[in-house]
Formats: structure tokens, sequence, C-alpha cells
């Protein structure tokens, strides 16, 4: 989904900050909260697109106001109650008031376009421009660009399909290196490389 | 139960003295409901955090970054498959599970981010600072990188070509700094610790 989270290219959010000295965990909610979202995954509540599509799914201001251990937190949260592991009233009453959880998903898998190709190294290739409002690991400002495959990665399940239920799809992944220029018309030497399952391409 | 955990319940004031926040009631809530439902328990939890806070982090990266300024045979196959060769010294684990190393030269600086969320090499770095996770960090670095590196600190000459990686699969990215000049006579573990977390994560140079 094209939501707050992809933010590859997006501008106004100004200079990065960086801590000195940054500890580990800043307060001890962040450190339970770390290690309850990964004791969720020890016990399988969420697989990979799940969790993340929970998050993607907050609300956007939500979002950019809140740190990143409160998006895990959220999505947790979110997942739970959707699972019907956790009650919404009950999750409020014992926090002693609103528990902001993420929108609902509104989106059905997105099964990939029928595609035979396969990929080699130097191949060149064109993100294709397909949107959903559903879980994809393609960031929005790559769509539609041509890059050229550098690397190929072993064949794993398709997050657009494991985030939406049972089904699994499962497809090789490519590192698609785009120049700066081709991305952004910029005159800045460089490239930025971006790992793409195979449905998100097509032949250039 | 742990001590630890005792202070989250205390909504007396008795350990703590400030009062205690909707986030902390939030998480102290979420976390009661899912170890009541049997989903989670307190000393998984435990294990879990200590485990990042004392034996996962840049240190790991580190002794990697090492072994392969010293044992040129070790590098070729860190280069060649990063999750065999970290394997070898011991590192695996969750966010490891696809380790891709690449290497700085004179010519190429490598620098890391994940646009989509906070993707990162965990058994090699340990968790991600707040700025690798910050949107103008995730936002700007695709698209500006220079000029990012170079508000970092990391000023880069006009001829070396920057390449970034965007951890949006599975692959987890770790870089390979230049080893500095006139470390010849140093030992892989004085060495080590001259390996920061931001020069693997590629925002500064050693």
């Amino acid at each position: 989904m094209d939501g707050i989270h992809d933010l590859g290219g997006a501008e106004g959010f100004g200079r990065v900050v960086a801590e000195r000295d940054e500890p580990v965990f800043h307060t001890d909610w962040e450190r339970r909260a770390c290690g309850l979202t990964m004791g969720t995954f020890l016990a399988q509540l969420s697989n990979g697109g799940q969790f993340r599509h929970a998050i993607e799914r907050m609300d956007p201001i939500h979002y950019l106001m809140s740190s990143y251990y409160e998006h895990w937190l959220t999505g947790v949260a979110t997942r739970a109650v959707e699972a019907g592991i956790v009650e919404r009233d009950e999750l409020e009453r014992r926090a002693g008031g609103h528990f902001p959880l993420s929108q609902p998903v509104t989106a059905h898998p997105r099964l990939p376009s029928p595609s035979e190709a396969q990929f080699a190294v130097g191949d060149a290739v064109r993100v294709r421009n397909v949107a959903t409002s559903g879980h994809t690991r393609c960031p929005q400002y790559v769509r539609r660009a041509r890059g050229t495959v550098v690397r190929v990665d072993p064949a794993v399940s398709l997050p657009d399909v494991e985030a939406h239920g049972d089904e699994r799809v499962v497809e090789p992944q490519y590192c698609v290196r785009f120049d700066l220029r081709e991305l952004w018309g910029s005159d800045e030497a460089g490239a930025v490389h971006v790992d793409l399952w195979q449905s998100y391409l097509e032949p250039a | 139960m742990s001590d630890d955990h005792d202070d989250h319940d205390d909504h007396d004031g008795h350990h703590h003295p400030r009062a205690v926040s909707p986030i902390e009631q939030r998480v102290a809530a979420l976390e009661d409901l899912l170890v009541e439902a049997g989903l989670v328990d307190r000393s998984t939890i435990d294990r879990i955090v200590e485990m990042y806070e004392h034996d996962i982090g840049p240190m790991n990266g580190a002794r990697v970054v090492a072994r392969a300024w010293t044992d040129a045979a070790y590098r070729e196959r860190l280069l060649d498959n990063g999750t065999a060769a970290i394997a070898e010294l011991g590192y695996g684990g969750p966010e490891g599970g696809h380790v891709v190393v690449v290497e700085n030269t004179g010519d190429v600086h490598n620098v890391v981010v994940c646009t989509l969320c906070s993707c990162y090499p965990w058994p090699l770095l340990g968790l991600p600072p707040n700025w690798y996770k910050s949107p103008p960090y995730r936002s700007r670095v695709v698209r500006e990188p220079r000029v990012v590196l170079a508000e970092m600190g990391c000023e880069l000459p006009d001829s070396v070509e920057v390449r970034v990686w965007d951890s949006s699969a599975e692959a987890r990215y770790l870089v390979l700094p230049e080893r500095p000049a006139g470390t010849e006579a140093m030992s892989e573990e004085e060495l080590a610790d001259l390996v920061t977390r931001d020069a693997m994560i590629g925002v500064a140079r050693l």
C-alpha cells in the first residue's frame, strides 16, 4: 500500500538527527515492547507480512507522531485483537484509556500477474506499475523505473500474499540497481539497489 | 515474574514516584493480556531483551570486519556468501538468515537503509539506532545520499561512487569498511575495536 511507511524519496522531513551514545533502549517500556513483540514472533502470532501490514495500517498521523517501539506495540496489539486473542475493550480497560489500533484490512491478497519471466544478472527490467491497497514490499519510488538485475536471491514467500491469508506464492527475489538519474533525474552519480520479488518486475 | 515486571504493575507510585504514562500503561496492559492468554511468558521476554542488551550488538559485526581485514580467504568467503561466513564465527538467527556484505573501496562507498520499515542485520549490529528508523533518514538517503552522508559527517570525494542498498526483501546488508591506513601492526582484536556501527551501516568512514 502507498502508505505513510513508504518513505523513500519523500521530502520535508529535514535533517537526520543522530543521538550520541544512544542506549539500546531509552525507557523500560521500549524494552518491554521490544521483548513482547519478539516473543509474539516466536509464538507465531504474525508472519512478517502480517506484522508489517498491521503497522502500515496505522493512522498516518499516529505513525509519524510515535516512536518505533510504539509502532511495534500498535502492530502487535492490532494483530492480537484481529486474531481474537485479546479484546479491545479489555485492552483499553487495563490500559486505563484509549489504545489506538491500526485501521482494518481493506484489501484482498494481490495474486501475482502470471509471469514466466526468470531474470538473470545483467538483465534490464522495469518495475511494474501496480498499486495495491494491500501489503507489498515494492516501494513506490521505484514503480515504473528501469533498472538492472545485479543479484538473484532464493525464491521465498511473496509478502503480498502471505500478509493476507493462508495462501503462499514462492518467487525468486532480485537485487535491482537503479541509477539516481533514473529515479530522480538528478545529476548526482550513484545508484540505489532495491530487492524485489519477481512479480514486481517485467522485462525492459 | 521478574522484579522488572513488578515495577510495571505498581500503580501506587511506590517504585515510580512519577505518574505512569499512557504508553507505559498500554505496554503493561498488552503484556499482561498476552501472558494471561498463554501466548508469551515473561521469562522469554526477559531473555530476549537481555540478549540484545548484552550479547548481540555492533561488536559482533566488528569481529567479522576485523577477520576479513586480516584473513584474505575469509574476506573472499564473506563477500561471496555472507550468511555462511558469519556462521563460521557463530553468528546467525533472526534477521540474519540471508546476509549480504558489500565492500567499500577507494572508488565505491556503500550505505544501507530500509525505506519501508527498519530491516537491519540484527545478529551483527544488534537493534538499529533511532535515526536509522526515522523518516528523515529513510526518505532522503535514497534520493540524495551524498548530501545526507555529508550532513552526518561523512564527506565523500566526487570521484567516489555511492551505492545505496534498500533492504526491501530478505537480504540484510553489512558494509565492509576500508581498513584504515597505519594499522598494519595491529592484532585482529585491536582492529575490531576500531570498527564502529556507523561504518558498518555506511554513514561513516574509518
